[in-house]
C-alpha cells in the first residue's frame, strides 16, 4: 500500500531535477522558435479581446488641468540628427511639408500653418510607456481622420504608415529609422490626431517637433515623434523589417492596447 | 470522481486500518492547481522582467521619473562601484547583490531584480511582456474553469467554506496555537482542510488572485477606454500598477507559508494528494 522509500526518493528527486532544469531552461525556452511562436499568438487574443469590449468610437478619458504632470517625460529621440532636421528646427519649420502618400486618391503636401488652420481638437490624456510610467499631458492637433479624408483613402488601403525624421539605431541599411502603424479603426478614432502644441505651447523638440501622432487607447511607443511622412498602404511586409513599426520590428506588439 | 465521500476509501481489509487512502482532490482541482503553479512562475518571472523596465511604483494617476515614487530599486554609484538601494517610503535600505545591483556574469550592474528572478535572464522588456501576456491568458481561463467547477461542484462549499465549529473564537485560537507548534490534525479531523488553511485558501481565491486581474487589466490603456471604472476602483494606473506589485508579492509570501506548510505536514502525502487525489490519514488515535 504505502510507497517504498527508494520509490518515493525516485520520484522526490526527479521532481527536483525537473525544477531545476525548468528554472535553468527557460532562456533556452524563450530562444525557441517554436515556443515563442505559441507564446506570441496571445497578441491576437489580446486585440481580438479588446476589440470586442472596445467600440471603434469609445474614448480615452481626458483630464483637467490639474491634472497635468508636473514634468511630462520625454523619452526615445529626443533630439533627432542631422542637418536636415537642425534646419527645419531653426527655420522653426517653415519649410517643412507633411506628404500624405501611398493609397490615397489625392496625395497632399501640407505645411505647419495649414495644418494650424483645419479644425484642432485638444485634449487632456494619459501617456503610458511600455515601460511603466505615465505622464498626463495636454495636446492640441489635427484629428488624422481629417486629413486622411482630404487626401481620400482608395478602398484596399488598411493601415497608415507614419514616416519620422528620427533615427533611432543606426544601421546599414536604414532599418533603424523611426516609424510606427495603425490600421484604420484607429487612424479614425477621434481622439487620434497629429498634435503641434503640447501643454498650450508649441510642440518642443523633444516630444516630437513639427508633428507627433497620438493615438490615446495604445501604449507610447505607438505615438510616433517627428512625423514627416504619413503613407496609406495595403500591407506593412515591405516597410522597415514588416512588423509595422520601429519597437514592432524588435519584439513589441504591433496592438499595444495593454 | 467528483466527491470526496468516505465510502470512496481505498483501505486495506484490516477493521481497523491504522492508515487509510481517501480520496481527497477532485481531478478538475488537480488539473487547475498544477496549470495554476505553471501560470503563476512564468507570470512572476517575467513580471519581475516588466517591472525592471521601471523599477519605480507610485500611487494616483500619474508617474515618472520626476515623480516621487512611493516604492523604488535603484542603484547609486559609489566611487568605482554601485551599490544597490529599495526605498521604500522613506525608509532606505541597502540591498546590493539582490535588489539595484546584482551580478550579471560575474560582474555587478545596474538591475532591480537579479538575473536568476527574470525571465529571460538578460534584460528584454518585449520577451517578458510577450511571457506575461500569453500566461496571463492561460491564467484567466484556467481560473475560470476552476470557478465554474468550483462553483457547480461544490467544492467551495464543501471544501472551502469554514464550517461554523471552526469560526469559533476557541477553536481558531487553538488552531493558531496548534500551527505554531506545529501541530497538524489527526484521523477524522485530517479530512477536512483547518479553518486558517479555508481562510488562506480562500483569500487567495476570491481577493488576492482575482485583484491580479484587475490591477493588471487597469494597466492597459485599452480597457481603461473600455471600462473607465476600473481606473476609479484603484485610483490611477500607478496605483493599480503599485497594488498590482504588492499583491504579487502577497502571493509569493503565501506560495512560501503554503510550501513550508506542505513539507512539515507530510510533503509525500501531500504531493500524493495532489497529484494522485488520494490522501492517507491515520486512523489510529493513540499518539
Amino acid at each position: 500500500m504505502l510507497i517504498r522509500p527508494s520509490r518515493r526518493r525516485l520520484l522526490l528527486g526527479s521532481a527536483a531535477t525537473a525544477a531545476t532544469a525548468l528554472l535553468g531552461g527557460c532562456d533556452a525556452l524563450v530562444d525557441n522558435d517554436h515556443v515563442s511562436r505559441v507564446i506570441a499568438s496571445a497578441e491576437g487574443l489580446t486585440k481580438a479581446a479588446q476589440r470586442a469590449v472596445l467600440s471603434d468610437t469609445k474614448l480615452a478619458r481626458e483630464f483637467t488641468q490639474t491634472d497635468l504632470s508636473p514634468v511630462f517625460k520625454a523619452n526615445g529621440t529626443q533630439q533627432p540628427e542631422g542637418e536636415a532636421y537642425a534646419e527645419l528646427v531653426e527655420t522653426r519649420f517653415a519649410n517643412w511639408r507633411l506628404r500624405v502618400d501611398g493609397k490615397v486618391v489625392k496625395p497632399l503636401e501640407l505645411s505647419l500653418a495649414e495644418l494650424k488652420s483645419l479644425p484642432a481638437r485638444t485634449q487632456i490624456t494619459r501617456h503610458d510607456c511600455v515601460e511603466g510610467w505615465s505622464a498626463i499631458g495636454q495636446w492640441t492637433g489635427v484629428p488624422l481622420g481629417l486629413v486622411l479624408k482630404a487626401a481620400g483613402l482608395t478602398s484596399d488601403a488598411r493601415f497608415v504608415v507614419f514616416h519620422c525624421a528620427d533615427e533611432y539605431e543606426k544601421t546599414l541599411d536604414g532599418s533603424g529609422q523611426y516609424y510606427e502603424s495603425i490600421d484604420l479603426v484607429d487612424a479614425f478614432h477621434p481622439q487620434t490626431i497629429l498634435a503641434y502644441a503640447m501643454n498650450g505651447q508649441e510642440l518642443p523638440v523633444a516630444h516630437g517637433a513639427p508633428l507627433r501622432l497620438r493615438v490615446e487607447r495604445q501604449l507610447g511607443y505607438k505615438h510616433a515623434k517627428y512625423v514627416m511622412r504619413i503613407e496609406a498602404v495595403d500591407s506593412l511586409a515591405p516597410i522597415g523589417r514588416g512588423k509595422g513599426g520601429f519597437w514592432e520590428d524588435r519584439g513589441y506588439e504591433w496592438y499595444a492596447g495593454i | 470522481m467528483t466527491t470526496l465521500q468516505p465510502s470512496s476509501v481505498a483501505s486495506s481489509a484490516a477493521a481497523l486500518p491504522r492508515r487509510r487512502l481517501v480520496y481527497r482532490h477532485a481531478l478538475a482541482v488537480r488539473l487547475t492547481h498544477w496549470l495554476n503553479v505553471i501560470c503563476l512562475m512564468f507570470l512572476l518571472l517575467s513580471g519581475l522582467q516588466i517591472f525592471n523596465a521601471h523599477p519605480s511604483l507610485y500611487w494616483g494617476q500619474y508617474g515618472a521619473n520626476a515623480d516621487q515614487p512611493f516604492i523604488d530599486i535603484g542603484a547609486v554609484r559609489d566611487g568605482d562601484r554601485i551599490r544597490g538601494v529599495t526605498r521604500i517610503g522613506p525608509v532606505s535600505i541597502p540591498t546590493t547583490g539582490v535588489l539595484g545591483a546584482s551580478s550579471v556574469n560575474g560582474e555587478t550592474r545596474a538591475r532591480a531584480f537579479p538575473a536568476w528572478l527574470t525571465l529571460p535572464s538578460y534584460t528584454d522588456l518585449a520577451t517578458g511582456r510577450r511571457w506575461h501576456f500569453f500566461f496571463a491568458w492561460l491564467f484567466v481561463i484556467n481560473g475560470l474553469a476552476y470557478l465554474i467547477y468550483g462553483l457547480a461542484a461544490g467544492h467551495f462549499r464543501r471544501d472551502l467554506l469554514p464550517d461554523a465549529d471552526q469560526l469559533k473564537p476557541a477553536h481558531l485560537v487553538r488552531e493558531i496555537a496548534d500551527h505554531a507548534h506545529l501541530r497538524f490534525p489527526k484521523g477524522e479531523a485530517a479530512r477536512r482542510y483547518n479553518a486558517l488553511q479555508k481562510l488562506a485558501y480562500l483569500a487567495v481565491i476570491i481577493v488576492l488572485l482575482p485583484l491580479m486581474v484587475a490591477t493588471g487589466l487597469t494597466m492597459s490603456p485599452g480597457m481603461n477606454a473600455a471600462w473607465p471604472w476600473l481606473v476609479d476602483l484603484f485610483g490611477g494606473r500607478q496605483s493599480a500598477r503599485t497594488l498590482h506589485f504588492i499583491s504579487a508579492s502577497l502571493i509569493v509570501a503565501f506560495v512560501v507559508v503554503h510550501l513550508v506548510m506542505v513539507l512539515v505536514s507530510g510533503l509525500w502525502n501531500n504531493l500524493r494528494s495532489m497529484i494522485t487525489g488520494r490522501f492517507a490519514i491515520d486512523t489510529d488515535r493513540s499518539p
